[in-house]
């Protein structure tokens, strides 16, 4: 999937959360993208949203649930969430929802944060593979993959998303 | 070259016990104090916690008497969600003949992941790597008059957050150098980083014998050693030196080697003063400079806790299955 | 009493110089003859000691063979097995054994225990001070009477020097050498390796050369007043090396020896925190093992000792400073001394003579030396059986050694001691 049709997805998204935002008379809401890709997301995201909304990059390293397995990754960039979260409209976005498992793991630091009123989750694909009882609220496009076959977001300039597999 | 490389790393060269900081390489080093950035963060937010070592018995084991440095590895534990075990060692059953070794044992029976060891012998943390089960990780809260590798990184740690790069830096070490594990690990540490030139200021009898051989120079006094110096650490001097004739008296002692602003003038503009602590006002150190902006003291306690918790999730993920690497 | 025929062997008799080939009988424990042809004699067992060297028995000048705290009684008898199959006939034993030899009840335990065994001499050493606590006298003229081959306060210290003075004068007097530990107990300040890089780098406390070379000093200038005979015990530095050598061109009377483990270590391999190689006195620098090696060369130093201790492994299994300091070197003295031989630092009839003559005429005993009419300690060496020094494969109970894992070559196939064969090689 190359940037052209990546681009028209994001469009229809931001159309969609701008519906969200209006009929449900949110103020100020906010966007957290999740560590890298769905960063790159949100940013397109925020950028194709009116009145500047606050942007946050959510790292969930320390909440993975993998720890004892796999152990630490070499760098870890900090969190940044430069606003308050408490009583807040929280947008959360990740570009693959695959397990569940990473948008557990950003939840559960969110609540490190303080306590949102609502959380949103976008996500750019779909895919088959559900682990957890986590579905998107707003979804870009659904794939149904094989076991083996990953997707995989490059990016930040230009986006384009790749099937790998492997074996 | 010692074996201490060998211990401290796992087959993948990842941080399994964190013992000395001779032998590690500088790559290693920078990755504790990247590891320590993010975990710096965790303590600006309203939940002070993170889930990573949820699940993990950490023991801390000091045979030797401390406040300090106990509470902040207790602290920094706690922020990563372990549960955490502070054993007395000095009241408990090696006091009464148990040897070391069987304490060891009877600790791991506990389903310990990780020992923190303070002890007054040097190459206690070494001993006690090289004895206990092999999923446990070792780490040296202070051993004797050998190292101390945290506090070395906490050092580290806060030079670079105001020094930015290590390469230009002249840093002096200044006291009681003999009986010091900080400044040994401070003077390892610095030259693996790459400083420029490293210093140690004291009186003769309290400067080891062919220090020199550790890349050093020694200056017999502050005017001389502090010339054009970005860093000064300031060591405790303890009040038995007197007893053991190595310094006549605090006042005399306070007199040539005590850091006043008049002493510091020589040395950078911007120079840091640092100091391990707990201090001595008026004898290592005066008020003035303890409580003026060029000194970074008090970030150096806050410093230890990531610092802390970086090393412990080190060695900790050193145990699992994979590399992430 | 057994008649013994030991033929084709190379006879290495250091004190006639002898390197030659010949026949030794023995008799009623007494070498009857060592001629370099057959003699007319009917022998109950018949040695043949083809590729095999001969040489008088080994003289250690410092073995224990207790534990310490332990009775000695109670692990004699495994240390002297030890020392027959290491090919030591003769041992000293220093005066800090359980109980500490200050009485002649001490000594008579100590020689009992060897009777006992039948496998080694013991010389006993007595103390120099009561209780070794270094302020009063020892009843030096009863232990000798009792047995003592001479005197020593061991590695405890001397309250001050007028003791040493008076201690020397009074061993003068009764016709004692002092065994002199040149340690100076303030400078060494509970130190446990050598002052230097090393000890700076492992934040160890230093024992400074000058503890062993002031002690030299002091004992030297001190042992030329008294008019005393001094033997100086495990000497660690060059600069001691140095002392002795001038000592001795003055005419002194005094002797030295230096311990198997400093000829081969040096600090370098504490490295680690090697509670193996925690010794009394320290492994020094390379510079100082080199000295060391030159001075026996020399003849500056006299003898070489092992100076065993009997040490249990949980001894050695924790943080440096805290392990006792000591090794299980008795197996290893012949086999060491042989490979210096063998790498050219000294002849192989000096090696020998470090082991047998020289440590005998220091005792003023009649033994390391083969000749007619001598005692029958004699040992009988296969230089070219190679094996690896492994701890727990030692006969003593002492099971640490620096040297585990070291390629070895030459081993003791039989012992004699005063005529009667006591230890075989299977």
């Amino acid at each position: 999937m190359d940037y052209t049709e990546i681009n028209k997805l994001l469009d229809e998204m931001a159309d969609r959360i701008r519906d969200m935002i209006n009929e449900n008379k949110i103020s100020d809401p906010l966007i957290i993208g999740i560590h890298t890709g769905g960063y790159w997301i949100a940013s397109q995201l925020q950028q194709r949203l009116a009145g500047d909304i606050p942007l946050g990059e959510l790292n969930i390293a320390f909440y993975r649930d993998d720890f004892s397995r796999i152990g630490m990754h070499p760098h870890v960039s900090p969190s940044n969430l430069p606003f308050s979260i408490e009583d807040k409209h929280i947008i959360l976005v990740d570009d693959v929802l695959h397990t569940g498992r990473t948008i557990r793991a950003a939840m559960n630091e969110i609540f490190d944060y303080g306590r949102p009123t609502t959380i949103t989750l976008a996500v750019l694909i779909e895919r088959s593979g559900h682990e957890l009882p986590i579905k998107a609220d707003i979804t870009g496009k659904t794939l149904a993959l094989k076991q083996g076959e990953h997707a995989k977001l490059l990016g930040p300039e230009p986006l384009a998303l790749e099937i790998k597999i492997t074996v | 070259m010692t074996g201490y490389d060998n211990i401290q790393l796992d087959k993948q060269g990842r941080l399994k016990h964190f013992l000395t900081i001779e032998g590690l390489s500088q790559q290693l080093l920078l990755d504790i104090l990247d590891y320590a950035e993010s975990f710096a963060s965790v303590g600006d937010r309203a939940v002070k916690k993170v889930p990573l070592l949820r699940g993990k018995t950490i023991v801390n084991l000091f045979f030797e008497p401390s406040t300090r440095t106990s509470t902040t590895f207790e602290l920094a534990a706690k922020r990563l969600s372990a549960d955490i075990l502070n054993l007395n060692m000095a009241t408990s059953s090696t006091s009464k003949g148990e040897s070391l070794l069987d304490t060891l044992r009877t600790l791991e029976a506990m389903h310990s992941d990780m020992f923190i060891v303070r002890h007054a012998s040097s190459g206690a943390a070494h001993f006690i790597a090289n004895h206990v089960a092999p999923h446990i990780s070792v780490i040296n809260d202070g051993d004797g008059q050998h190292s101390h590798p945290t506090q070395a990184m906490l050092d580290m740690f806060t030079i670079r957050k105001h020094k930015k790069t290590f390469d230009t830096l002249r840093v002096a070490i200044v006291g009681d150098i003999l009986h010091s594990r900080v400044a040994r690990s401070n003077i390892h540490a610095l030259k693996i980083l790459g400083v420029n030139e490293v210093r140690v200021i004291g009186p003769k009898t309290l400067i080891p014998r062919d220090i020199e051989t550790m890349g050093v120079s020694v200056y017999d006094t502050l005017e001389d050693g502090l010339k054009n110096v970005d860093v000064v650490i300031m060591l405790r001097l303890q009040k038995e030196r007197m007893i053991t004739a190595s310094i006549p008296s605090e006042y005399e002692y306070f007199n040539r080697y005590g850091l006043t602003q008049e002493k510091l003038k020589v040395a950078k503009e911007d120079a840091i003063v640092m100091h391990p602590g707990p201090i001595n006002r008026g004898i290592e150190i005066d008020s003035t400079i303890a409580d003026s902006e060029q000194s970074v003291i008090l970030q150096q306690v806050s410093n230890g806790i990531a610092i802390r918790m970086a090393v412990m999730a080190m060695a900790m993920g050193s145990n699992s299955e994979s590399s992430n690497y | 009493m057994t008649r013994i025929r030991i033929e084709n062997g190379r006879i290495l008799d250091p004190h006639s110089g002898r390197d030659s080939s010949g026949e030794i009988c023995i008799d009623n424990g007494t070498i009857l003859s060592a001629n370099d042809s057959t003699m007319d004699f009917t022998a109950d067992i018949t040695i043949n000691a083809k590729d095999h060297w001969i040489c008088p028995g080994i003289v250690d000048l410092s073995a224990r063979f207790g534990k310490s705290g332990q009775a000695i009684k109670k692990t004699f008898s495994t240390e002297a097995t030890a020392a027959a199959s290491a090919g030591v006939t003769s041992v000293c034993c220093p005066p800090d054994t359980h109980p500490i030899i200050d009485s002649s009840t001490a000594v008579e335990i100590l020689l009992k225990s060897a009777t006992d065994s039948g496998q080694v001499r013991i010389n006993p050493i007595g103390a120099l001070t009561q209780g070794l606590k270094g302020d009063r006298l020892a009843e030096m003229f009863t232990l000798k009477t009792a047995g003592c081959i001479a005197v020593s306060n061991a590695n405890q210290p001397l309250a001050n020097y007028e003791i040493l003075r008076r201690a020397m004068e009074y061993a003068a007097s009764s016709d004692l050498t002092v065994f002199f530990h040149p340690e100076d107990y303030s400078l060494r300040n509970y130190g446990v390796v050598n002052e230097g890089a090393l000890s700076t780098r492992l934040g160890l406390p230093p024992i400074p050369e000058i503890a062993e070379t002031v002690a030299v000093s002091a004992a030297l200038l001190i042992a030329e007043q008294s008019g005393a005979k001094i033997h100086f015990c495990r000497i660690s530095t060059a600069r001691a090396v140095d002392m002795i050598r001038q000592a001795k061109q003055l005419g002194l009377p005094v002797t030295a020896d230096v311990d198997i483990c400093h000829l081969y270590l040096t600090e370098l391999d504490v490295d680690c925190y090697n509670s193996n190689c925690h010794l009394i006195p320290p492994l020094r620098s390379l510079h100082d093992k080199d000295i060391l090696i030159q001075g026996i060369a020399e003849g500056v130093i006299d003898a070489v000792c092992s100076d065993h201790r009997l040490l249990s492994i949980d001894s050695k299994i924790a943080p440096f400073s805290q392990t006792e300091p000591g090794a299980s070197t008795i197996e290893f003295l012949l086999p060491l001394m042989l490979d210096l031989a063998n790498r050219g630092k000294l002849s192989l009839l000096d090696a020998v003579e470090k082991i047998t003559t020289n440590p005998a005429k220091i005792l003023n005993l009649p033994f390391g030396r083969i000749e007619p009419g001598s005692k029958a300690d004699i040992i009988i060496i296969n230089p070219d059986i190679s094996w690896t020094a492994q701890g727990q494969q030692l006969i003593s109970g002492s099971k640490c050694t620096p040297f585990e894992g070291w390629e070895l070559q030459g081993k003791v196939s039989h012992t004699i001691l005063d005529g009667e064969l006591i230890f075989q090689y299977k």
